[in-house]
């Protein structure tokens, strides 16, 4: 594994990361079948840094936001060295854990609807937060539940504390929820595909809040999306994920301009956009791996085009390709 | 069993729709009243022209799968006719055609690829129900599933005894597809067909469909919510708002040139891959209001900056504007009395 190597600018320019992972690894073993959801992941986060994970279903993405704050299942088997703020999360205890979740990193899930506490009110839902981890009397914490309300621009914020989750729209939903989420001001923000269920015009709404609200509090942010056009929006820097694995990682710019790795310049090009009409869609032929067995070789290999002998003979490492880019490629191409 | 020819020669649509209404009744209080309605479609009308691929567009809540059922008939529309190649739809003894002619020559495809097939039968056995039904030797019409899921890239050596379990979410769907096409209709409605399905895989059913719209000579409805997608693949563009018709037009007029503030919107919506040019500000804020008790007059005035006061007065018809399109605006027609009407809207 390629652990030797410190991915990221934040690393490279002596800061402490906001979030350090390496040489990640989630087992799923059930009686049936085992899956390798993740094998080897490697990823830094400065503060205040919004990071975009790419990847299509079964690449590993939503594992390691889950991961990050252990709320993966009972039978995930987890291995490797997670550090947020540097403090161990690996290590923590169910106590610890229970401190961390919330204060230092929360998260904004895909489906508000599920996420939120169908039996609360709104402003009972964020003032249970405030009151948990900050000890904050039920007035006070009622009196933040207003004020983050007004934060994520919910029009009419108190009326809207009295509501229930199920008499608001899809998108006050979401916006209930990152207030939630944003409760004791964490210095990470996990979102899991936070606008991949509401529609277009309301999805530009939220995109555009959660990068206002990152600047405005400085939060680094793990945004979990597979939509190029969501990364293009929010992103600093991108990771895309494939089989388990960081195939690409470096600044959203260069990479939208050009990825390294064939399996992100295949997605690129097969992603529908302006004028293609008429003409054939690229596609990337095949299917993603199964994962039943970690693997031994690049798993990208029998899907691509540029496939040689010695891509199937051993997992390939990352290769520094400068100005913050790397990808895990023996034939990478030229930027 | 052959595709059934065609009547009224390729100027006569295949579909025309006059008037389509669909309330649905919200039941409540003690003896189950109806006490409000939800207006999914109100007063659609449109044609869909011979070969043509119509796309459908809007946000959830607009009516565009209501209008997919209804086109589907599988439900009954409250009002409105349907004409299919100049025969009425429904109406057999008045010179129309059969609701079962009419579901031979017209197929649909559904956004969830798993729940749409039957999870105990072989995916050959599920593409040969339907020409068994119609009537087919259970010989032939297994020879014929097996032809079409050559026809959809699955060899049917591999594939033809599986379960719609065996398959990933890319395959089924391919399924999907044949077992529409199993009929050989003249029509396919595709709700959502690649809204599920990962890029790499999207990209490969969406070139699919437009091979096999060639192969076999058929003509789609494609809805969507992803407006690149729609783009891609339609002729002609189709945007839902509320219910209603807001624009309807070639798909180069629609993208390049829209009238109707909501399409241009919903066009300045779409995230920018480019992050030099991101947005700055959204189009529009709020949520689409809810399909029950729609705003009086123009339905997209709660939302619309240009709004004025005989928005709320009076509802726009669609009438052809620049462009050699249809839009419903007050700023499109001269004669309104809106404050914009006639003139060049500056771009939302």
């Amino acid at each position: 594994m390629s652990t030797a190597l410190a991915p990221s600018t934040a690393a490279q320019a002596g800061a402490t990361p906001l979030v350090r992972i390496r040489d990640l690894h989630v087992t799923f073993a059930t009686r049936e079948r085992t899956v390798h959801a993740l094998n080897g992941v490697d990823l830094d986060l400065a503060a205040g840094e919004v990071l975009c994970i790419l990847g299509e279903s079964g690449s590993g993405k939503s594992v390691t936001l889950r991961a990050l704050l252990r709320i993966l299942p009972r039978f995930a088997r987890i291995s490797g060295r997670i550090e947020v703020a540097g403090r161990d999360v690996m290590a923590m205890g169910a106590r610890e854990l229970a401190d961390f979740r919330g204060a230092q990193a929360a998260m904004v899930f895909q489906e508000p609807m599920t996420a939120l506490d169908p039996v609360f009110t709104i402003g009972r839902q964020i003032a249970e937060v405030v009151e948990r981890h900050e000890g904050a009397s039920r007035a006070q914490a009622e009196a933040r539940a207003l004020e983050l309300l007004e934060l994520v621009q919910i029009p009419s914020a108190k009326r809207r504390l009295s509501a229930y989750p199920h008499e608001l729209s899809g998108g006050l939903r979401q916006r209930a929820m990152i207030a939630v989420a944003l409760a004791c001001r964490p210095k990470l923000l996990l979102a899991d595909e936070p606008t991949t269920a509401l529609d277009a015009t309301v999805q530009i709404q939220v995109l555009l809040l959660l990068r206002e609200l990152q600047q405005k509090l400085g939060m680094g942010v793990i945004f979990v999306t597979h939509d190029l056009g969501v990364a293009g929006e929010i992103a600093d820097r991108v990771a895309v994920m494939y089989a388990g694995k960081v195939v690409e990682e470096g600044p959203v710019g260069p990479f939208m301009a050009g990825p390294l790795h064939p399996y992100p310049r295949g997605l690129l090009a097969s992603t529908v956009h302006g004028h293609m009409r008429g003409r054939k869609l690229q596609t990337i032929p095949g299917a993603p791996p199964a994962l039943s067995t970690p693997p031994v070789a690049c798993s990208f290999a029998p899907r691509c085009p540029l496939a040689e002998p010695a891509c199937e003979a051993a997992p390939p490492p990352m290769v520094e390709a400068g100005a913050g880019r790397r990808a895990r490629c023996i034939k990478m191409l030229p930027a | 069993m052959e595709q059934i020819q065609d009547l009224g020669g390729p100027a006569q649509p295949l579909l025309a729709l006059q008037g389509l209404i669909k309330h649905f009744p919200i039941k409540g209080g003690l003896f189950g009243r109806t006490v409000a309605k939800v207006r999914a479609v109100d007063g659609v009308s449109f044609s869909v022209c011979k070969g043509e691929t119509l796309g459908i567009v809007g946000e959830s809540g607009c009516g565009k799968s209501t209008t997919a059922r209804l086109l589907m008939r599988l439900m009954e529309p409250d009002a409105g006719s349907m004409i299919f190649d100049g025969q009425a739809v429904g109406e057999p003894r008045a010179g129309g055609i059969s609701l079962r002619d009419y579901r031979r020559q017209v197929q649909m495809v559904f956004q969830d690829s798993y729940a749409s097939l039957n999870p105990r039968l072989p995916i050959e056995d599920s593409i040969a129900f339907g020409p068994l039904v119609h009537g087919t030797p259970r010989e032939e019409a297994r020879q014929r599933a097996r032809e079409l899921l050559a026809a959809v890239g699955l060899s049917p050596q591999q594939f033809a005894r599986r379960y719609p379990h065996e398959l990933s979410g890319g395959q089924r769907q391919r399924v999907n597809i044949a077992r529409a096409l199993a009929l050989r209709p003249r029509m396919v409605i595709l709700d959502e067909p690649v809204s599920a399905l990962d890029k790499s895989v999207e990209a490969q059913v969406l070139n699919l469909l437009v091979e096999l719209k060639e192969q076999f000579g058929l003509t789609y409805v494609f809805i969507s919510h992803d407006l690149n997608v729609v783009q891609f693949i339609s002729d002609r563009v189709l945007v839902m708002y509320l219910g209603e018709v807001v624009e309807i037009g070639p798909v180069e007029a629609i993208y390049d040139r829209p009238a109707h503030p909501y399409t241009r919107a919903l066009l300045a919506s779409r995230p920018s891959m480019d992050p030099a040019r991101r947005r700055l500000a959204p189009p529009l804020t709020g949520d689409p209001p809810n399909p029950v008790n729609p705003p009086s007059g123009c339905r997209f005035r709660t939302r619309c900056a240009f709004a004025e006061e005989v928005c709320a007065r009076s509802k726009p018809t669609l009438a052809a504007v620049e462009g050699g399109h249809l839009a419903a605006c007050h700023m499109a027609d001269p004669a309104s009395g809106h404050s914009r009407a006639g003139r060049e809207v500056a771009a939302a």
